[in-house]
This record gives C-alpha cells, structure tokens and sequence, in this order.
C-alpha cells in the first residue's frame, strides 16, 4: 500500500548546491557542519506549508515556491546606494551577496572594554563556545521549521555582537545586507549576546540592490538576541528589500533575570514577508518588548507571526505592532502569549493595530492567550480603524494637502511606536526611512 | 483690501436643508458676530464654507476677492486665506504641534523652497508668548488630552501662525472659564484689525464683552434675519431669542 505524502520541495536548494554552499564556507568546525547537515535533512524532509496548517493560516502559499533562486556570486555594493547609519563612530558591517564587503571597526575604546563586533565567520574562529551555545539555539515555533532549516544550512556569514559583563556599549552597531542581482538567495544572520548588565544597540538594515522590482530575491534570514541577567539589548532591523522578494525573518529573543530587550521591526519591502517573533522570558525580572511597524503598498503581503512565553514569575512583555496598510496590500497578524504553570504575576500585552488607507487593503488579526497561571495580568486585542474624517478635515482645514495630511496622520499612529526609540540618530534614520517608502 | 461675500448661501446634510439662503459681506479688518439660537444653522454655515465634506452645499456662492471658493478643496480654500477656528478642535495623537504648524506653514511655501526653521521657531515662540501657551506645548501631540481653554488657545495660536485674510471662529467662547476666554479673547483682539476679517459665531452674549464686534447679526432658521451694531447683542441679551422669533412671527403674520 502506498501512503501519498506532500511534496517536500526543495525549489533551488538541492543537495548539490547545498554541498556547494558548504565547499565555500572557510571556516566550518564539525559541530557546525554537522548542524548545518542536519537543518539540510529537516529542510529536504519538511513539507512545504498548506492550506490546512493553522500557522499559516490566510497566508499566500503560492508566493512560497523556493524555485528560481541561486547562491549568488561575490558581489560588490555600490557605495552611492548605501545609506549610512547615521550614528558617526559606529561599527559596522556590511554584507553583499553573504560576503562581508566593508568593515568599520569599532572605536579603539570599545574594543578595549571588551566587546566584540565582527563577523560570524571570525567567530566561529575567536569566540567558538559562544556561537555554539548561543547560535539558532531556540527552536522554529511559529509554521516555518522548513524555512528556518533552510536558513540555518545555508548561512554564510553574518553578524555577531558581543557585550562583556557590566559593560555598556556607547554607540550602536549597524549591520547592513545587500542582496544583488535577480534571483539571489541570501541568508543574514545576528547574533547579540548581551552578558550580565550589558548594554547594546543593534541595527540591521536589509537592502535589495538595485532596488528594481523586477529582479526577484530571496531573503532567509534570522536573528537571536541573548540578554543575560540585567543586560539590555535594543535591537531595531529595517526590511527594505525589493518589491519583488521573498523574505522570511525568524527571531529568537531570550531574557533572563531583569533583562530587558527591545525589538523594533520596520516592514517595508518585499513582495511576500513573513516574520516570525519568539521571545522568552525565563527568569523573574525578565522583559521583552516587541514591537514592529508595517508600511504596505500595493499587492505586498505581511505575514506576522509571535509567541510570548512566559516561563518565570514575575516576567512581563508588550507586543505592539501597527501596520499601515495603502492599495491592495495585505497583513496577517497571529500572536499567541503563553504563561507557564508557575509564572505567576506574569504581566502580558499584545495588540495589533491596523490602519488602513484604502478600501481594497485587507488585515487579518488572530491574536491569543494560553494562560496556565491563575495570578496574572495578560491583555490582548486589535483594531482595524480607518483615517478618521474630521482629523483629516483638520489638518486641510490648515492648508496641508491631502497626501501630506494622511502622512502626517500616519506617523501619528506610528509615533507611540518610533518614541520607543531613544537613540536621537537611530530614531531620525527610522522616521526618515518610512517616509521615504511613503512616497514611493 | 481683502472682501469675503457669501450670497445666497444654501447647505443640506443629507436631503435636509440648513442653511437657507445666508448673504454677508465681510471686508477685512472688520468684525461681524453671528448670534443665534442652538440648531440654526451657524456651525454648518462655518464649516460648510471651510469645504467639510459632510455638508453638500446645493445654492448661492461664497467669493474670496471674487473668486468663489466652492469648487476648491478644504486645503486649497485655506491656502486662499479662510481659517477656521473649530468648536470642538480634533485630537491629532502622535502630531505635534510644531510637526503640525510646521506642515501648515510649509504648505504655503513655492514647490522646492525650505523653511527657514530659526525664523520659525522665533516666530512661534513669540506667538506663543502672546497667548501665554508655555513652550512646552510645542511638542504635545495636537489638542490631545487638552483642557477646553487649551485647545481653543491652541486654534488662536494657529491663527496667529498662519494669518488668514478671513477667520471664521465657531463658538470660540464655548467651554472656556473666565480666565481662559480673557487669554483668548486677548489674543483676538491682538490679530483684529488690519488684514484680518473675522466672522465670530457665538451663542451667548458674554464672549462680546471681551472681544467687541462691528456688527451684530442674528441667524435663525438658516439666515440673517436682523443686523444692527453691538447694541443688538445687548438687546438679545435682555429680551432672549424668542424675541427675534416673535418678531418674526408678527412680520409674516
């Protein structure tokens, strides 16, 4: 008897090019390789998502096949397309084509305090215990197990941040990924590691090259922030890719005693992105704040997904995502908070709020909760809500056209998400880039 | 010189007519209150000639120097020089009042040319100084969680910045204790006179007290129905609507 099973795709990605991939790796210790080997397996094994799967629930599965993409070749970035950071002195990284093409070490004083700021391959080499304990550590938890193996075997390179014991680092550090060419794949990683009351600032920025719409990327990348016992990471991660990608983002984010981290994500391109956010709050103290604003224009689709686990008393976390949705665009929100047995005074929120600029735009909210505390506050909700006719009368009673009054109305509902920002240059860059998508 | 002259003016919401056949003639530096009873038809008057888009305007014609302003947009009509001051100001969260000023006046600026943001501030400030807002305002989301004197300084204030030849003030006085309407008023009456022309909508007599108009009318059933000096408002004062309603009982009788 023959049992039909669903066709585990592998698109692209065959077991050729994945032996390729690893031929070009420099530096690969067996434990990686091994692991790499492994999400290949996982990857090869997995079926690709269907309709009847709830973590992929109202998604565009059709927009998923993995076919007609290569690993790029060596590239360069073009220097007048990059966007700096905006923060002078900051280290930084950036990537083209999965390779590092430019390096700006960080300031001989923090370097001398102790932190680390190099690429993942350097780590694997310097710091090799620390990316193996910490490295993809916690598992796919949101529907992309497939996805996420992909990513995991076919990581080249990456960012990796690291914040010694009480040390405090003065300035952000900005990671940049340029995928170039059509049909590239690229695979970005971060990796932050935030010892016992560190103090860091991460930014990723993800950037098609050219920007052309036509010239269709893949982008499966990851980050993992580890906040040790009083550390603080703010991480903020800007998705600019062409409106022709596919991009997938999974975090891990795991926060231990009195740790505090916050992520910021700017949705802004591709054709089809889906995010996946997972932190964990595993001892009492422990915070996250999850927060991420959406610009969707035209057909794209916005498919986030969270889980909120609380696994120690005491913990708290706030989600807030605020997607603007302009044309035919589309997002997906499924958050779910999960409070374990004894996380008791567990402090939870999670909210979604949609804003939609036309008629034909379409937002879908699942949001949730799994409380197996009896001692907890937890609060969840959306709203779908249209630009309210008197403000926007309002503001032309003053002589603002119409556009200018609807962006404006715009940063209003994005400003309770921007203000969490408080590094002035990072919070500038952030503003001036969804402007600059509101008018294209 | 500037003329705003509203003729035969005629506004529905929905299929139920409001306004009825309004006609003034404001010129600049004048001051004309527009007394009447709650549900005559004032506030529609107001917003309807700012171009709100709830009221559909179905005869007569409201020209600024000549040039009617019906077929333009809200935003084009105060481009043009008419402001209006709202009765109840809409809460902008997340807007500051400097981001939103600054849209305000950026918007009356050439395709291409930069605002000079010292100039700005300068001139901000000193208008802020005039209606004793304190500078910390300037970065609070626009009226919101604003006590009613707040707002109602904060329309003034945006008067101020963006000098309108024709400001059209609803019910100004309406929410505001003594104090707050002596600051406001104060800050009118800084800006009457001169360029400025100013159709002042109000219910009660008290507000003209402290800002002491040209000329009174009385609307009621969607148009004037009598003019006269300051003194009119003092008769109202004494003898109540229902005065003018009697009146005009006794003259269609």
């Amino acid at each position: 008897m023959s049992v039909s099973t669903p066709t585990a795709a592998v698109g692209a990605f065959t077991r050729e090019v994945f032996e390729a991939h690893l031929a070009r790796v420099k530096h690969l210790p067996a434990w990686w390789r091994e692991r790499k080997r492994a999400a290949y397996e996982r990857f090869a094994s997995l079926p690709m998502p269907r309709r009847t799967d709830e973590g992929w629930r109202f998604s565009q599965l059709g927009g998923l096949s993995l076919d007609g993409y290569h690993l790029p070749a060596a590239a360069d970035y073009d220097r007048s397309g990059h966007a700096e950071l905006g923060v002078p002195g900051a280290g930084t990284l950036l990537f083209a084509n999965n390779r590092l093409a430019m390096q700006e070490p960080l300031s001989g004083a923090a370097a001398r305090s102790g932190i680390v700021f190099d690429t993942l391959q350097n780590a694997l080499v310097h710091h090799e215990d620390l990316v193996r304990t910490h490295l993809l550590a916690q598992p796919n938890r949101l529907g992309s197990a497939k996805f996420a193996a992909l990513h995991e075997a076919f990581i080249e390179d990456g960012a990796f941040v690291y914040v010694p014991a009480g040390v405090e680092a003065a300035l952000p550090v900005g990671v940049f990924h340029y995928a170039r060419g059509a049909g590239a794949a690229v695979f970005p990683h971060t990796l932050v590691i935030a010892e016992e009351r560190a103090k860091v600032t991460v930014a990723d920025f993800f950037r098609s090259v050219p920007a052309d719409p036509t010239s269709a990327q893949l982008a499966c990348g990851g980050n993992d922030l580890y906040a040790g016992h009083g550390a603080q990471i703010t991480y903020l991660a800007i998705q600019d890719w062409n409106r022709a990608t596919l991009s997938f983002q999974f975090n891990a984010t795991v926060a231990r005693r009195d740790a505090r981290v916050l992520s910021l994500n700017l949705h802004a391109g591709a054709r089809q992105a889906r995010h996946e956010s997972f932190s964990q709050l595993q001892a009492p103290g422990a915070h996250s704040e999850m927060l991420a604003l959406t610009v969707a224009h035209g057909t794209q689709e916005f498919d986030q997904r969270t889980l909120q686990i609380h696994q120690a008393p005491s913990t708290s976390s706030n989600l807030l995502y605020k997607n603007a949705l302009l044309d035919q665009a589309k997002t997906i929100f499924s958050g779910l908070i999960v409070v374990d047995p004894d996380a008791q005074k567990t402090d939870a929120y999670q909210s979604n709020r949609n804003l939609m600029l036309s008629d034909d735009a379409e937002a879908h909210s699942l949001p949730g909760l799994e409380i197996q505390a009896n001692d907890v506050r937890c609060t969840h909700g959306a709203t779908s809500a249209r630009i309210d006719r008197e403000q926007e009368f309002y503001l032309e009673s003053r002589g603002i056209r119409a556009a200018q009054a609807q962006e404006l109305l715009v940063f209003g509902f994005f400003e309770e998400v921007i203000g969490k920002i408080e590094h002035p240059q990072l919070h500038d860059r952030l503003t001036e880039i969804i402007r600059e998508k509101f008018r294209t | 010189m500037s003329k705003l002259e509203i003729k035969d003016f005629r506004v529905s919401i929905g299929d139920k007519p409001i306004v009825k056949g309004f006609n003034l003639t404001i010129n600049s530096g004048e001051v004309h209150a527009i007394m009447g009873p709650n549900g005559t038809g004032k506030s529609t008057l107001a917003k309807a000639i700012a171009g709100h888009p709830d009221y559909a305007v179905t005869g007569g014609d409201v020209l600024l120097d000549g040039k009617s302003v019906l077929a333009m947009e809200p935003d084009e009509r105060a481009r043009a020089g008419l402001f209006l001051a709202f009765q109840y100001p809409s809460e902008i969260p997340g807007v500051s009042i400097a981001n939103f000023l600054r849209a305000a006046v950026q918007a009356r600026m050439a395709e291409g040319e930069e605002l000079d943001a010292t100039g700005y501030y300068k001139r901000l400030y000193s208008k802020m100084d005039l209606l004793k807002i304190d500078r910390k305002f300037t970065s609070r989301s626009v009226n919101e969680g604003f006590s009613g004197g707040e707002k109602k300084r904060c329309e003034i204030l945006q008067m101020a910045m963006l000098e309108p030849k024709f400001a059209l003030m609803d019910e100004t006085d309406s929410g505001l204790d003594i104090d707050a309407l002596r600051i406001v008023a104060d800050g009118v009456n800084a800006l009457r006179g001169g360029q400025l022309g100013i159709m002042l909508i109000t219910h009660y007599q008290r507000l003209l007290d402290y800002i002491v108009p040209d000329f009174v009318h009385v609307m009621y059933d969607g148009r004037l129905v009598k003019s006269g000096d300051k003194s009119l408002a003092l008769e109202l004062e004494a003898k109540g609507y229902d005065w003018v309603k009697q009146e005009l009982a006794a003259a269609s009788a």
